[in-house]
């Protein structure tokens, strides 16, 4: 059946562990072990462990990669350093997101791209279109590679005691490849230090095991969502899509415009950043208790005009508050303006703020 | 007290002509720590299979079906300041108290018994 829902290789793990378990992005995934709020607090306060298996990698390779990927993406990777990583996105010609990915540059011929679950036949068809010109190979690596994500202040001990992988000579954004394959990255989605480890699948099931031995903490996506969120990072289908671009989701620092050959997308983006966006992703805090979920509408503080809608909401951990993140119009989206959200039966007020709510905590 | 229940979770505690209703503690459990409850006011109608309300967490808002038709003669005030109560004792914080229209309404919906069986199906 073609909609199956698929395993990662840590289905067993989770399932034993007594997982509550849904399907997200064609994968029955892990949404809390204990508690969403617990996972949520470990990785703030100690460390915890994520199975994200279920993202895609691809390997653009030859002679004239480096063209390849400038070509399809907002980033100059001409600029790089080999054993960095950058994040970025793939936009489409009107400058709209075709997926937001991280890249690692092994060398100048050599790229490992990390995309997204739920893009991934997307994004490959894409990739494959608009590189057939260049003198680089695509490959799909997705079997290939399992993936965890250790986050949390803890993380470069917990990574040494369980693992004996040595992470303190990684800064922000570098990785480095071990002796039997693994990449090791000190990257996340959570807003505080830690490392994303790639690896055949059976190596990362011995991994988990060796990190619930150690008595590090599983987290699901719950709270994966809630940390990025919290640290203002955007999730593709919530914050970006197909019809937002980059500069619109005020990701304008991560599209370089200079570059010499210009990338798919860049002329519109140009065009826009020049003429300024008609909508805007903001942050929001709500008045009181109930909170702001995703497609609730944003209206104008008078009467009934709908001026977007939320794209993530939660009620805080970290803040103890109700905030969001939403797609408005971009006239109503300085800093303190007062608008209000509709929350079933009632309209609350909320005030436009920086989307960052929580300041990270990254070893840069 | 009686107590019956709804297929999606809500509780009916009967007190003479009197019912309070909340979320069973099935449905706090399954929803983790409650951040609000979204209440009708004093005086609402609420009609039997009808929302009339949601019970948050960080997870998830859950709707509130209301297992009978009546009007709301109080809210739980307490709620307000501390939805974890409702994780605490579900079946001691009640959301709403309403008085019961139509006591036959009752016959429709689950005992303890049945409702302990049904969520023995839910996984």
């Amino acid at each position: 059946m073609e909609n199956e829902t698929k395993h990662t290789c840590l289905h067993e793990c989770h399932v034993g562990l007594g997982a509550l378990m849904a399907p997200f992005a064609g994968y029955d995934m892990p949404i809390e072990y204990e508690g969403l709020d617990k996972e949520h607090e470990a990785v703030r306060t100690a460390c915890g462990v994520f199975d994200v298996s279920h993202m895609g990698e691809v390997d653009i390779q030859g002679p004239e990669a480096t063209r390849a990927v400038n070509h399809i993406f907002t980033g100059d990777v001409s600029a790089m350093h080999d054993g960095q990583c950058l994040y970025g996105m793939m936009t489409n010609p009107d400058g709209g997101v075709v997926d937001d990915l991280l890249i690692y540059r092994r060398s100048g011929c050599d790229y490992l791209l990390v995309i997204n679950a739920a893009n991934i036949d997307k994004d490959l068809a894409w990739i494959r279109a608009n590189t057939a010109g260049y003198d680089a190979a695509v490959t799909d690596r997705c079997p290939d590679f399992g993936q965890l994500a250790l986050q949390g202040p803890d993380s470069e001990a917990v990574m040494k005691a369980a693992l004996g992988i040595d992470g303190s000579d990684l800064t922000f954004y570098t990785f480095k490849t071990l002796a039997d394959g693994t990449i090791v990255s000190r990257t996340g989605y959570t807003g505080e230090d830690g490392f994303e480890i790639y690896a055949a699948p059976d190596v990362i099931v011995e991994m988990w095991k060796k990190l619930m031995d150690a008595g590090v903490t599983p987290c699901g996506l719950g709270c994966r969502d809630t940390l990025r969120f919290e640290a203002g990072l955007p999730l593709y289908g919530d914050e970006l899509t197909d019809d937002i671009t980059p500069v619109e989701a005020g990701l304008g620092m991560f599209v370089k415009l200079d570059k010499p050959e210009g990338f798919i997308g860049s002329d519109a983006l140009v065009r826009q950043k020049a003429e300024g966006v008609k909508k805007k992703v903001v942050g929001l805090r709500l008045d009181g208790g109930a909170t702001a979920r995703h497609g609730f509408e944003v209206l104008a503080p008078d009467g009934d005009e709908v001026i977007g809608h939320i794209t993530t909401g939660y009620n805080s951990l970290t803040l103890k508050q109700n905030i969001a993140m939403a797609l408005i119009d971009a006239r109503y989206g300085a800093l303190g303006t007062e608008v209000r959200v509709r929350i079933r039966r009632k309209t609350v007020p909320a005030v436009v703020v920086k989307k960052r709510f929580y300041t990270p905590n990254y070893k840069k | 007290m009686t107590i019956y229940y709804l297929p999606t979770h809500e509780y009916i505690k009967v007190d003479g002509e009197n019912g309070y209703i909340g979320i069973s503690e099935y449905a706090a459990k399954a929803l983790g720590a409650v951040t609000y409850v979204d209440m009708p006011e004093e005086g609402d109608e609420l009609t039997a299979g009808e929302e009339f309300g949601a019970v948050e967490s960080r997870k998830a808002a859950s709707d509130l079906f209301s297992p009978v038709s009546g009007e709301v003669l109080e809210v739980n005030e307490e709620l307000a300041d501390d939805p974890r109560l409702i994780n605490n004792a579900p079946l001691d914080a009640w959301i709403v108290k309403v008085k019961i229209s139509d006591p036959s309404e009752l016959d429709k919906l689950m005992d303890e018994a049945a409702y302990a069986d049904f969520c023995a199906t839910q996984h």
